[in-house]
């Protein structure tokens, strides 16, 4: 909200480099958070309606539900994992977008 | 056995005063008052936002239902995890680029800032409510139990003190006794899961055949506490509870992306790098801290008898489970500490909300609609934020002294929804769809408002005939057989959201606002044109 000089955004938006870094960053975020949101929203879905496959034991009184439950944690960090290291290329493109202006 | 906990948290209380003293003194001007001078690095925003959402219901609510109800109360946990990842990759990132203070900056980036603003205080006013008094009411009764004071003076107590903080420290006290509390949560937690793990000798065989022997929920037939559906399952909560948990999953992974209180605390660091840092030390904090609230509640189970966590009338006392077992397991001195924990867990968590929401109505409401944002002057905003901590503190625990038998979990499941339905569709709109107009917006977070607060009132929860023998407190509010069958609004109100959001947009478009949009994406994308740290 404040800038010193002002910056034609119009023509950053415009510029090809930007254009692709958009369309590096919907090629990770749009499929990883259909991804994300299928494999979470599978666990209240099978729990609800396949009850007998969800109760069967996996590892002594470990059910499938519980491992389950517990790869969502690991699917958070890993998702979590690989965003930070694609960010950090993004955040150079970005900074080319920026700097390639003034 | 009174005196130890109340010795402890009079210590905590101390340590959190002095810090808003020297809070107090660092606050020169706005930037300071909301958002800690953006010097917060990544980590202790991690821990502050990992601090703000490891409330009361969580710590204490969640390892009892756990332990009363089996694998149906992590659900909960993993829900309020995952929801992490919708703030990750969409949210974090375009709303600290974007915007300074509130989350209503982002919307009225390119629409128009009056109704948008107005709306979007309301909704934060709202949403910071419901899970205001949720606390507030959790306190009561944890205080009531612990210290033995009553209810009422308990509340005004605690509301009191939160007032302190954030009048006086602003954004920086607030941070700095979340970051304390968090830490001393974790250390909290970690010994009472090592002292579970050592009871069962240190075996997961034996701890969850242990589990699966466990049954507290006492039931004639015994259940085992690994198996879903004690609390969700079609026996137990008839053929709508499969979908009822389904919407409440919903809730949950869209509604965190969308409560101010957590969304505010970006602005707090300097850029938007270190928003996203403080996102994933968030989530490997929350993640554990939900991973061993699993150990407390099963071990509670297993470790705890049964007389000593239901009341009187015979019914599960969930709320008492983690501070209990951590009684039975390490001594007089480790209840004391747990409670203390607990207690500070809701102050810490009450001044967040109080602050984001004085914030939201100075910096959107006082500021940008009834001065047309020609109020330049950032000392006033600060005192109105002051005057409306003070007023939303008092309404809260006015509220919070009336409602003091509603189920806190039942609360805070409303904050979500209500997050998810009228807040989260239009910030993603905002940041990504170019036709978003205001008249998309306005309708978009009034609609979602009202659809998830409507359905609420017509549920299961509220609506119900009770038979004459069901009295008082228990019985529903209104005397009728629920309209909607669900418990959790989500799965309705949710979609009600983003289609009313786009609806509106389509019908009313606005070239002024598409105009904009190019503006907002280089912005939103790179982070050109950031509000930045402030030098001390």
């Amino acid at each position: 909200m404040s800038e010193k000089s002002p910056v034609n955004w119009e023509a950053l938006e415009a510029k090809p480099e930007f254009r692709a870094l958009l369309a590096r960053k919907s090629h990770f975020i749009i499929p990883a958070t259909i991804f994300f949101l299928i494999y979470y929203l599978a666990l209240p879905i099978l729990v609800g309606y396949c009850p007998e496959l969800m109760k069967k034991k996996v590892w002594g009184e470990v059910n499938v539900a519980y491992v389950f439950a517990l790869s969502q944690f690991f699917m958070a960090w890993i998702m979590a994992f690989l965003y930070v290291r694609v960010a950090a290329k993004w955040d150079k493109s970005a900074a080319a977008v920026i700097h390639g202006h003034e | 056995m009174n005196n130890v906990p109340l010795i402890m948290f009079l210590a905590f209380v101390a340590l959190t005063l002095l810090i808003t003293f020297w809070a107090a003194k660092k606050n020169t001007g706005a930037s300071a008052y909301f958002a800690a001078g953006r010097s917060i690095t990544g980590w202790q925003n991690g821990l502050a936002v990992a601090g703000d959402y490891m409330s009361a219901a969580s710590f204490l609510g969640i390892s009892g239902m756990i332990c009363f109800y089996g694998y149906d109360g992590f659900m909960y946990s993993v829900g309020f995890l995952v929801a992490y990842i919708t703030v990750l990759l969409v949210v974090a990132e375009p709303l600290r680029n974007a915007g300074k203070y509130t989350m209503a900056d982002l919307l009225a980036y390119r629409l128009k800032p009056r109704p948008v603003r107005a709306l979007a205080s309301l909704s934060t006013l709202t949403v910071s409510t419901f899970y205001m008094i949720a606390q507030m009411v959790g306190a009561g009764v944890i205080i009531q139990r612990l210290i033995g004071l009553d209810f009422a003076p308990a509340v005004i107590g605690v509301g009191m003190l939160m007032l302190v903080y954030v009048v006086f420290g602003g954004m920086l006290a607030t941070t700095w006794v979340q970051i304390i509390k968090a830490l001393l949560l974790i250390a909290g937690a970690l010994l009472l899961s090592y002292l579970v793990l050592k009871f069962h000798h240190f075996s997961f065989t034996e701890f969850f055949n242990a589990v699966s022997k466990a049954d507290y929920a006492g039931s004639a037939p015994p259940k085992n506490l690994m198996e879903p559906g004690l609390k969700f399952g079609v026996a137990v909560a008839g053929p709508w509870g499969p979908l009822d948990l389904i919407s409440l999953g919903l809730g949950l992974v869209l509604g965190t992306a969308g409560l101010p209180h957590i969304l505010v605390r970006f602005y707090t660091v300097p850029d938007a790098k270190t928003a996203r840092s403080s996102v994933v030390w968030a989530m490997a904090i929350i993640g554990l801290f939900y991973i061993m609230t699993t150990f407390f509640g099963f071990g509670a189970a297993t470790i705890l008898k049964k007389a000593l966590i239901t009341t009187a009338a015979g019914k599960p006392d969930t709320n008492m489970v983690a501070p209990i077992l951590a009684q039975v397991l390490g001594g007089e001195f480790f209840f004391a500490f747990i409670s203390a924990v607990a207690f500070a867990t809701i102050l810490a968590v009450v001044a967040g909300l109080t602050m984001s929401a004085s914030a939201s109505f100075a910096h959107d409401f006082y500021s940008n609609v009834i001065h047309h944002g020609k109020e330049t002057n950032p000392d006033s905003e600060v005192l109105v934020a002051r005057i409306t901590a003070f007023v939303v503190g008092g309404v809260s625990i006015f509220l919070a002294i009336q409602l003091q038998t509603v189920n806190v979990a039942f609360l805070v499941g409303l904050a979500f929804a209500v997050a998810a339905s009228a807040n989260l569709p239009v910030i993603v709109l905002s940041i990504f769809w170019k036709r978003f107009s205001t008249t998309g917006a306005v309708a978009g977070l009034a609609i979602g408002l009202l659809a998830s607060i409507v359905l609420i009132l017509i549920s299961p929860s509220l609506m119900g005939i009770d038979p004459p023998e069901v009295v008082g407190a228990k019985r529903h509010l209104i005397q009728m057989n629920a309209i909607f069958p669900l418990t959790n609004p989500g799965i309705l109100s949710i979609p009600i959201g983003f289609l009313v959001a786009i609806l509106g947009s389509l019908l009313r478009p606005e070239p002024e606002a598409e105009a904009k949009f190019e503006e907002l994406q280089v912005r939103a994308q790179t982070g050109l044109g950031a509000e930045t740290a402030s030098s001390h």
